[in-house]
């Protein structure tokens, strides 16, 4: 370090950076905003004086400490990030096929995308699920459909992840029961549920129970997962939608870790030691088009928690201080206007999240501004991954962009944005009072209106849409996946079935145990497997929770 | 006389959480001038007919991207219609297949915009579109 | 879709809730259909109380007006809110977003809720809400709650025009001090500290309880005085509403143990005021070219007082002292 501040202050340096100075005032510019996609400015070169870093505080060597640039010493020449597409539709039989299809083309891990119904905790057969059944995900209304779901999937070799959280910790104990009845043991069982409520009231608005009862379901999650699943991420802290509902990159990382943080203090006041559950906390963030701000993005997310955790949490095990995380190229970047240069688009995004070091990715399909993805849109999304992994030659270096001055510069100034987002949550009372009064809502909504008045007035360009554009009323070359409404009717069918083949002596005690734990606090998700078992309903389970605890409303923001 | 304001319901129907457009495309509304009333996530069919019945809107904006679209906006026309507010004019937007924005158009929604729609367009052709109708009103008045 | 004034008044009379909607609407427009439809549904009107809530932004309002209107249906009373948010002064436009607030009662049928924007003119926003407060105590509504931030002279306009004004104060965000500065103690008939669980309110609550003044009234020609009661509330879990309520009831009591009619009437002076005014104004500075005639007073050096001595005079005729006196 002291000898890069030598040089940073040598004559020939300065020297030369001031004639520089100089032709740049002299050079003809391009029109235009020279930010990035979130507004932020950025220099037209940078250099020594652009950043002040220690390398071994700052950065460390992969796999050390403050885990800047990456978790693991070896990174992708250890083992490859997980391909893990997001799929689910239709019937649990329906998406059981496209699961398999996705195993049988190399993926190596499953995720779950529910329906509105499933992720609301309402049956297939309520009425307010009338027209949204499978619509968008898969839905799973009881253990008998998670079995359908999983069927000839030996469950103790796939990783499953379960994008759901109001209902979470049933849906977890849905695959629990499922693994028991396949034979497998708990303790066997790996995956991911994201199980992040806060982030469901700031931006995504799939919840169940107002906040309070909501953590409480995510403590019990996390203590029962500590012993009984102890493979199983309790949580996978999400960035993605908030930054999908209009965040900028600094927000994104911000409010995700600030939700973070939340989850360990709950945990902490719950009794548990942060080293039991730190390790099995998982985030996941959006890859969004503007390459180098994603980076260090990542980059800064996971020096930040490191830094957190040990320091202000007191975490001790090295595994408490790693963030490991999934990344998704961001939907909010795709076009419906000359869809096929949406596979283009997610490249880019896929690239950032590879040399930014995720540890999983989901690539979006060309066609998901249209409708649900193809099987061949779906199918050039993961080969795109492929493509990256086998190809490019990019993975044999561990952050390969690491000293880059513009990459320091920029993830020290992502890291100084959060910083100071976190003071503000701290000042107006912390992350569930900032949620409940709006605040990190008004927040992401300015942000959204900011990035949309940039695309209307052309400084942010987007091919397709306001340049370059062709004939708007052009029909996109491209097939639609359309659910049949014959999914709805057959889940009824289902559901009925089911209802009357089950004990429903046995079902009415279940529920009644579940609601007696809600009251004395007893461990909800023991209560919701032992309620599985019974084929309890999903919408059953939720309705005992939302007489018991309310349920939650959103506060007005505009 | 005070100046007669274009008063609009910006409406999310079924369970779909995602506000991002409902919530922009209400506050360029406001910008152009519109009295906007947004009613918030997770609203059925009814409920969204009797806000627009209370609030005596001109125009009601529907927005969805949960694929619902064609169980949830004619429910909505429908009940619209059962209170007696055929004149409502009916628009919406978010993911929706092109054959699908047809097929609805031609059952009551007078336009439905597309994603990549600029704000301002939907703006402009809400307010073209209620200058012409108010218009007509004098006219036959 | 009936659009004259004595099919919305027929509706009205009928319980048709669009006819309602849509003669608040011409009260807003100023339309000249709603005086002739008033006229008609007139007589029905006087049998609602109307509650105005206000109070500094984050005090809770929609909340306590969404927990009231609650507590009101659970006694089987019917309920008309008011929600009053500001227009943009730079668009015109205004976002209304206080339904979110009110949750399950948009789905009452027994709750009747109407979105009302600031708009820009003078006294017409207190006309349009009297207005439509009207119409719906024409319409049979048991309880008509007025719900508005705290702010400016147009807004106290409007709470001066209710029977029974709570102010709604919380720790921290609006605090007393601030409060009573603003003077917006002085209207209140029931002083509310919601979010009563957050550190500072029970500072909040002694500082309002010692400079809690009364206000009076006359009955069988004597002074009566109503101590201005403070009430703890918490809104989000509806702690203290029944209270509250009892509250209202007990100053509802207490105007009626004098003469309501008389305090009423007095409230509708100012009313025809504001009609008046309105009226004056649009027709003075509109039809009736009054602005070239000042613009071309102007041009000829005369001062603004001339100008508008000579323009009260050619209004009113020589029936003013001061304009006579002068001649």
């Amino acid at each position: 370090m002291s000898e890069t501040r030598v040089a940073n202050h040598s004559k020939t340096v300065a020297d030369g950076r001031r004639l520089w100075e100089e032709a740049l005032r002299e050079a003809r510019l391009r029109e235009g905003n020279f930010t990035t996609i979130s507004g932020a400015p950025v220099k037209p070169a940078y250099g020594p004086g652009d950043v002040d870093v220690d390398y071994e505080a700052d950065l460390g060597w992969p796999g050390q400490f403050p885990y800047t640039r990456g978790v693991h010493p070896s990174m992708y020449r250890g083992r490859l990030w997980t391909m893990r597409q997001f799929a689910g539709f239709g019937t649990s039989a329906q998406t059981n096929e496209r699961f398999k299809f996705l195993l049988d083309h190399g993926q190596t891990g499953l995720s779950v995308a529910f329906d509105f119904p499933t992720l609301m905790g309402h049956d297939s057969d309520a009425e307010l699920s009338l027209g949204e059944v499978g619509q968008v995900g898969v839905a799973v209304s009881s253990l008998a459909d998670m079995e359908t779901l999983m069927d000839g999937i030996p469950m103790d070799r796939v990783s499953t992840s379960m994008t759901i959280n109001g209902p979470a910790p049933i849906m977890l104990a849905f695959y629990i029961a499922c693994g028991e009845n396949q034979g497998v043991d708990p303790k066997l069982l790996r995956g991911t549920v994201q199980n992040d409520i806060l982030k469901e009231y700031q931006a995504q608005h799939a919840w169940l129970v107002p906040a309070e009862p909501a953590l409480r379901m995510i403590t019990d999650v996390m203590s029962y997962c500590a012993d009984r699943v102890p493979q199983w991420n309790t949580i996978s802290i999400s960035g993605y939608h908030i930054r999908e509902a209009g965040s900028t990159a600094a927000q994104e990382l911000a409010f995700t870790l600030a939700n973070g943080f939340e989850y360990v203090k709950r945990g902490l006041a719950a009794g548990m030691d942060v080293d039991t559950f730190a390790p099995r906390l998982s985030f996941f963030f959006d890859s969004h088009l503007d390459f180098f701000e994603e980076i260090c993005k990542f980059r800064a997310a996971r020096r930040i928690w490191a830094r957190h955790l040990r320091d202000e949490f007191g975490a001790e095990d090295p595994r408490s201080w790693m963030i490991r995380f999934h990344t998704q190229t961001a939907g909010v970047s795709l076009t419906a206007q000359q869809p096929e240069n949406n596979i283009v688009r997610t490249t880019l995004e896929a690239l950032a999240g590879v040399l930014g070091g995720t540890q999983s990715l989901h690539t979006n399909s060309m066609d998901e501004t249209l409708s649900l993805p193809t099987e061949k849109a779906v199918k050039i999304a993961l080969r795109t991954q492929q493509i990256i992994a086998e190809e490019s030659e990019v993975a044999h270096v561990a952050d390969p962009l690491g000293g880059s001055y513009f990459i320091e510069a920029q993830t020290k100034r992502l890291e100084d944005e959060a910083e100071n987002y976190f003071q503000e949550i701290e000042k107006r009372g912390g992350m569930v009072a900032c949620t409940e009064a709006g605040y990190v809502q008004r927040e992401i909504h300015r942000a959204a209106v900011a990035y949309q008045r940039a695309l209307e007035t052309g400084t942010k360009r987007v091919v397709g849409v306001n340049c370059y554009t062709e004939d708007l009323d052009a029909e996109p070359e491209i097939d639609l996946h359309r659910i049949d409404p014959a999914v709805e009717r057959e889940q009824h069918d289902r559901l009925e079935a089911l209802r009357k083949r089950r004990d429903s002596d046995k079902v009415r005690s279940e529920l009644d145990d579940v609601r007696e734990a809600c009251r004395s606090g007893g461990n909800l998700l023991e209560r919701f497997v032992s309620a599985a078992h019974a084929y309890c309903t999903l919408g059953e389970i939720a309705g005992v929770l939302r007489e018991e605890f309310g349920e939650y409303h959103e506060p007005k923001i505009l | 006389m005070p100046e007669r304001k274009i008063r609009v319901l910006i409406a999310k129907p079924g369970l779909d959480g995602h506000d991002r457009g409902a919530k922009t495309v209400a506050t360029v509304l406001r910008d152009h001038g519109m009295e906007v009333i947004y009613t918030g996530l997770h609203q059925t069919p009814s409920q969204i007919a009797e806000a627009a019945a209370q609030e005596d809107v001109d125009v009601v904006g529907l927005s969805i991207l949960s694929g619902a679209h064609m169980s949830l906006f004619p429910r909505v026309r429908a009940e619209l219609a059962e209170r007696g507010l055929k004149h409502v004019l009916l628009t919406g937007g978010g993911i929706i297949p092109r054959e699908d924005m047809e097929a609805l158009e031609g059952d009551g929604f007078a336009k439905l915009f597309g994603p990549g729609t600029k704000t301002d367009d939907i703006a402009q052709w809400i307010q073209e579109t209620m200058r012409a109708r108010w218009t007509e009103e004098e006219v036959e008045a | 879709m009936a659009q004259r004034a004595a099919d919305i008044a027929e509706g009205i009379c009928r319980g048709h809730k669009h006819a309602l909607a849509r003669m608040i609407s011409w009260a807003e427009n100023g339309d000249p259909r709603f005086p002739e439809a008033l006229a008609s549904i007139y007589p029905r009107i006087g049998r609602a109380w109307r509650i105005g809530v206000t109070g500094p932004p984050g005090a809770g309002k929609s909340t306590l007006t969404n927990r009231l209107a609650m507590a009101l249906r659970a006694a089987d009373k019917t309920v008309g809110i008011l929600a009053i948010d500001p227009t943009s002064p730079f668009s015109g436009g205004a976002l209304l977003g206080d339904r979110i607030r009110m949750e399950e009662r948009t789905a009452d049928p027994g709750v009747f809720i109407r979105s009302m924007a600031s708009r820009g003119s003078h006294g017409g926003l207190a006309r349009a809400a009297v207005d439509a407060c009207d119409a719906m105590d024409a319409f049979g509504i048991d309880f008509v709650i007025v719900e508005t931030v705290g702010v400016g002279q147009a807004e106290y306009d409007v709470i001066g025009a209710v029977d029974t004004v709570l102010v709604v104060l919380c720790p921290g965000a609006g605090d007393g001090i601030q409060a009573m500065k603003a003077g917006i103690l002085e209207v209140a008939d029931v002083l509310v500290v919601n979010k009563s669980d957050l550190d500072g309110a029970d500072r909040l609550m002694m500082d309002l309880t010692e400079t809690v003044h009364t206000r009076e009234i006359r009955r069988e020609g004597r002074e009566v005085q109503w101590e201005v009661p403070v009430v703890a509330t918490q809104a989000a879990s509806g702690d203290g509403v029944e209270r509250l309520i009892e509250h209202v009831g007990g100053h509802r009591r207490h105007l009626a143990e004098g003469d309501l009619d008389q305090v009423r009437r007095a409230k509708r002076v100012q009313h025809v005021r504001r009609v008046v005014d309105e009226r004056l104004d649009e027709e003075l500075w509109g039809p009736r070219g009054y602005a070239e005639r000042a613009e071309s007073g102007l041009r000829s050096n005369a001062t603004p007082y001339d100008v508008a001595e000579e323009i009260l005079s050619s209004v009113l005729g020589s029936g003013l002292g001061k304009t006579a006196e002068q001649r």
